[in-house]
C-alpha cells in the first residue's frame, strides 16, 4: 500500500509537486499520467526515497518513509526511467548485488535471478558485462532487479521505454500477476494504451497537482466527453490536439 | 568507404564555424553556470596559475641570464635547452592527441547528431581536428608561455618576437594533432574504439612509467659533474649537433633561437608550416577514406566476457561474517576497480613512483662526514612527510573519486534500505586497507634503508598508520562534499577543485602531525644522546595531539559525508 499525504516538493520558488493526496491499496496497479514536466518523476522519486519532500508524508506498506526509511525501503522495488547501472558488473552480479542491498543472498537469490533473467530472455547474457547490453536489455535487467528481493510495493517510471513487444507483453503479464497476489504497483507512463489496459485506477497530474483520479469510467465521467483515454487526457490537461500540428506543418 | 555528398536543392552543408558553435557556446556559458564557489575557484585557479608562471619564468630567466654570461657556449646551451623542451612537449602532444582524438572523433556525445546530419566530411574533420588540438594543447601552451617569455626577455627578442613565437608554436601544435588523429583513426579501424581506449590507457601509463623509471635509473645528477666531460671541444661539438634534425621540435626551437640570435632562418618556418599543411591534408584524406568505417566500428559495444576471479571468491568467503550487504558492497567496489582498465592501469604508475621513491632514499648520502646523529634522526620525519604526500596523491586518485563514480547509480543505493553510513564505511575500508599496506611497506622499507633506531621505527609506523586513516577519511569526505557526478572521464575527478582542496587539506594535516611530533621526539632523542632523562609529558602531549587530529580527520569528514549523502537528491 502507498499513501501520500499533502506531498509537496519545491525547487526554490518552483513547486514541482503541489500538495498531493493519494492512496494506492494492496492489490492495485495504479497509473500516473501527465504531460512532460507535470511532476510524475519527482513524485515517484520521492516515494523511492531519492528526493526529500518539502512537506507531507509518504507511507509504504504502512511504514512512514521519513521516520523509518530503511524499513520502508526494504519493502520497495524501484524502476527508474533511465537505466544507468554499473557497466563493469555482469548481469548476474548486478542482480546479486541488488539482492545483497536488501540483505538477501544464497540459493534462493540465485534461483530467482536465473528465473527472472530467463523470463526476459537474458539468461545467455548473465555472465556478460552490462556495458555490452543494449538499452532494452538494461531496462529488462533493472526490471528484474526490482523483483529480486520480492518487494511489497513497486514504483516504476516509464517501464515500456526500450522494450521489444515480447518483453513489453511479459512485463504487463508480470505486473498483473504481481498485483493479483496482493502487491501494489504505481506506474508512470506516456503510453496511454498501456495505462488503459493495465491500470486499475489512474491519476492525471498537471503542474504538480492531481487533476483527476479514478477508474477509466470515473475519468470519462469527469471529462464529460467520453471517448478513449487519449481524449480524456487531452481534455483534462487542456493540451492542444492534433489539429495544431497541421498548422505547424503548413507554416 | 568514401563519403558522397548530394544535397537536396536549397540545403547546404553547415559551415565549419556552425559545426563548432556548440563548443564556443558551451565554453561561453560555463563560467555563467550555477556552480558552487565559482568565484572562489576562479581566484584559486588564477592564483595557482600566476604562482606557477612566475616560478617558471623566474627560474628560466635566471638560468638564461647566466647562460648569456658565458661566451660561445651560452647561446648553444640555451638553444639545446629549448630543443630538449620542445622534443619533450612533442612527445607529450603526440600521446595526448591520440587519446583526445579517440574521444572527439569517435566517442563524443555530439557525434550521433553530427554524423546523422548532412555535415560535409571535410568540415567534420576540420571541426574535430580543431577540437582535438585545443583540448590536448592548452596545457602545453600554458607551460610554454612563461618559458618563451623568459627567452624573449633575456635575449631581447623585440616587438615582433611574440609573432615569431606564435608562428613557430601554431604549426608545432597542429602537426602532432593531425598525426595523433590519424593514428587514432587507423587504430579504431583495427580495434573497436572502446578496446582502443583500454589499450591506449595502458600504453600511455606504461610509457609514462617507463620514462620516469629510465630517467631515474640514469641518475642525471651524475652527468652534471665536471669530470664527465673529456674536453671542451667535445662538449661544444655535442651542443652544436642538432638533437633531432628531422623533428618539428627542432625546427620550432631553431625558428625561435635564430630570431633571438639576430640571424633569422626562414627554412625552419617553411619546414614547420609545410609539414603542418602536409599532415593535415594527409589526415583529411585518411579521414575521407576510413572515418565512416571506423565510426561504425566504434559504435560496437564494449567488452562482453569477464573472468570470474579466485580473489573475488576468497574475499567473498572472508567477508561473509560481516553480513550480506557489506560483502556485496566490497565485492562490487573491487570488481568495478579491477575491470576498469583506466583505473587499475594507474597502479603501474604508482608502483614505479614507489620504486623511484625507495630508490632515491637508497642513494641518499647519509653516511660519512657531516651527517650528524640528529640529521640521521630528522631524515625519518622528512621521509614521513614525503610518504604522506605519496599517500595523499594516491588517496586523491583512488578514494576521492569513489562517491562521484556512484553518481549515475545513486538511484539504486538511495532507493534501497542501505544506510549511507554503511556505503561510506565500505568505501573507506576498501580504500584504506591497500593504502595502509602500501604505507607500512613504504615506511618500513625506507626506514630499514635509512638504518633508523628502533624508537624512530616505532614512531614512523605509528604516525603513518594514523595519517593513512586520516588521509583516507579526508579523501572520502571531500569526495562527498565536492562530487563530480556527470563526468565522462574518471581520470578528471582527482584534478577537480575538490581534489585540489583535498591535497591542500592533506598537506595541512601532515604538517600539523609532524610539527606536533617532531619536537618531543627531537627532545627525547637528544636526551638519550646526552644520556639524560627525557620529558614524558611533552611526548604525551605531542603524540596525543597528533592522534586526536588524525582521529578527528578520519571521523569528522566521514560524518559530514554521511550527512551530505543523506541530503543529496539525485
Amino acid at each position: 500500500m502507498i499513501e501520500l499525504k499533502s506531498l509537496t516538493k519545491k525547487y526554490g520558488s518552483f513547486t514541482a509537486v503541489d500538495n498531493i493526496d493519494l492512496s494506492v491499496p494492496d492489490g492495485e496497479l495504479f497509473g500516473f499520467l501527465g504531460p512532460n514536466g507535470a511532476g510524475k518523476t519527482t513524485t515517484l522519486r520521492m516515494i523511492a526515497g531519492i528526493l526529500q519532500p518539502t512537506a507531507g508524508s509518504i507511507h509504504l506498506a504502512g511504514i512512514d518513509l521519513a521516520t523509518d526509511p530503511l524499513a520502508a525501503k526494504s519493502r520497495l522495488g524501484f524502476i527508474p526511467d533511465r537505466p544507468f547501472i554499473y557497466e563493469k558488473l555482469t548481469g548476474a552480479e548486478f542482480l546479486r548485488f541488488v539482492a545483497g542491498l536488501y540483505g538477501q543472498d544464497g540459493d534462493k537469490v540465485e534461483h530467482r535471478a536465473r528465473e527472472l533473467m530467463a523470463l526476459f530472455d537474458l539468461e545467455e547474457w548473465g555472465d556478460e558485462l552490462v556495458e555490452s547490453y543494449s538499452h532494452g536489455m538494461r531496462q529488462k535487467l533493472i526490471i528484474s532487479s526490482a523483483f529480486i528481493h520480492r518487494p511489497q510495493v513497486i514504483v516504476v517510471d516509464e517501464p515500456m521505454v526500450g522494450l521489444d513487444p515480447k518483453a513489453a507483453r511479459i512485463l504487463k503479464d508480470l505486473f498483473r500477476e504481481y498485483v493479483r497476489r496482493g502487491h501494489t504497483i504505481m506506474m508512470s507512463t506516456h503510453t496511454l494504451e498501456v495505462a488503459e489496459t493495465l491500470c486499475d485506477r489512474i491519476a492525471i497530474i498537471q503542474h504538480g497537482k492531481i487533476r483527476a483520479v479514478g477508474t477509466i469510467s470515473d475519468l470519462r465521467a469527469e471529462s464529460t466527453g467520453g471517448g478513449g483515454l487519449e481524449e480524456i487526457f487531452l481534455k483534462l490537461t487542456g493540451e492542444r490536439a492534433a489539429r495544431d500540428a497541421m498548422e505547424v506543418l503548413d507554416a | 568507404m568514401r563519403w558522397k555528398c548530394s544535397m537536396p536543392s536549397g540545403m547546404g552543408s553547415p559551415g565549419l564555424l556552425h559545426v563548432l558553435s556548440p563548443k564556443f557556446l558551451a565554453t561561453k556559458a560555463r563560467p555563467l553556470g550555477k556552480t558552487d564557489n565559482r568565484s572562489g575557484r576562479l581566484i584559486l585557479f588564477v592564483l595557482i596559475g600566476a604562482i606557477f608562471w612566475i616560478f617558471v619564468f623566474g627560474l628560466l630567466y635566471r638560468l638564461l641570464k647566466y647562460f648569456r654570461g658565458i661566451p660561445e657556449i651560452g647561446a648553444l646551451l640555451a638553444a639545446k635547452l629549448l630543443g630538449l623542451m620542445f622534443i619533450s612537449l612533442f612527445g607529450i602532444l603526440i600521446l595526448s592527441n591520440v587519446v583526445t582524438a579517440l574521444s572527439s572523433f569517435f566517442l563524443a556525445k555530439d557525434l550521433d547528431l553530427l554524423v546523422a546530419a548532412p555535415v560535409d566530411w571535410l568540415r567534420l574533420y576540420g571541426a574535430k581536428l580543431l577540437e582535438t588540438t585545443a583540448h590536448s594543447s592548452w596545457m602545453v601552451v600554458l607551460v610554454a608561455t612563461p618559458v618563451l617569455t623568459a627567452y624573449g626577455i633575456s635575449y631581447e627578442g623585440g616587438i615582433l618576437y611574440p609573432l615569431v613565437a606564435a608562428g613557430a608554436i601554431i604549426p608545432f601544435l597542429i602537426i602532432p594533432a593531425a598525426i595523433g588523429s590519424a593514428v587514432t583513426l587507423l587504430l579504431v579501424n583495427i580495434f573497436p574504439a572502446r578496446r582502443t581506449r583500454d589499450i591506449l590507457s595502458v600504453i600511455a601509463i606504461l610509457a609514462a612509467a617507463g620514462i620516469v623509471l629510465i630517467f631515474r635509473l640514469v641518475r642525471p645528477e651524475r652527468l652534471a659533474r665536471p669530470e664527465g666531460f673529456r674536453s671542451l671541444v667535445e662538449f661544444i661539438s655535442l651542443l652544436r649537433t642538432p638533437t633531432s634534425p628531422w623533428m618539428p621540435s627542432e625546427w620550432a626551437a631553431q625558428s625561435i633561437m635564430t630570431w633571438l640570435r639576430r640571424d633569422p632562418e626562414i627554412l625552419s618556418f617553411y619546414l614547420l608550416w609545410s609539414t603542418a599543411a602536409f599532415v593535415v591534408v594527409l589526415g583529411a584524406l585518411l579521414h575521407r577514406w576510413l572515418y565512416a568505417r571506423g565510426f561504425s566500428k566504434s559504435q560496437e559495444s564494449g567488452e562482453r566476457w569477464v573472468r570470474q576471479g579466485s580473489l573475488g571468491r576468497m574475499v567473498a568467503r572472508l567477508l561473509t561474517p560481516w553480513g550480506v550487504m557489506r560483502r556485496e558492497l566490497v565485492l562490487k567496489e573491487m570488481r568495478l576497480f579491477f575491470r576498469d582498465t583506466t583505473q587499475w592501469s594507474q597502479l603501474i604508475l604508482l608502483t614505479v613512483l614507489v620504486v623511484v621513491y625507495v630508490f632515491n632514499i637508497k642513494f641518499l648520502p647519509l653516511r660519512g662526514e657531516g651527517v650528524t646523529f640528529f640529521l640521521a634522526n630528522v631524515i625519518p620525519f622528512v621521509n614521513l612527510i614525503l610518504a604522506g604526500f605519496v599517500l595523499a596523491s594516491i588517496a586523491a586518485r583512488f578514494i576521492f573519486p569513489g562517491i562521484s563514480l556512484e553518481g549515475r547509480t545513486l538511484w539504486l543505493l538511495r532507493s534501497s534500505p542501505l544506510e549511507m553510513r554503511q556505503l561510506l564505511w565500505s568505501k573507506f575500508w576498501v580504500g584504506t586497507i591497500p593504502l595502509l599496506a602500501l604505507a607500512l611497506i613504504l615506511v618500513f622499507a625506507t626506514d630499514i634503508l635509512l638504518q633508523v633506531s628502533g624508537f624512530m621505527m616505532m614512531v614512523s609506523i605509528f604516525t603513518i598508520t594514523m595519517m593513512t586513516f586520516a588521509i583516507a577519511g579526508l579523501a572520502l569526505g571531500f569526495g562527498a562534499l565536492f562530487p563530480k557526478f556527470n563526468t565522462e572521464n574518471a581520470a578528471q575527478i582527482p584534478t577537480s577543485f575538490g581534489g585540489l582542496v583535498l591535497m591542500m587539506a592533506s598537506v595541512v594535516l601532515i604538517g600539523l602531525v609532524i610539527v606536533l611530533e617532531a619536537r618531543p621526539v627531537y627532545q627525547y632523542v637528544g636526551a638519550r644522546y646526552m644520556k639524560v632523562e627525557g620529558d614524558p609529558i611533552a611526548m604525551w602531549f605531542g603524540f596525543g595531539g597528533a592522534t586526536l587530529i588524525c582521529l578527528a580527520a578520519t571521523f569528522v569528514p566521514i560524518r559530514i559525508a554521511v550527512q551530505r549523502m543523506k541530503e543529496l537528491e539525485r
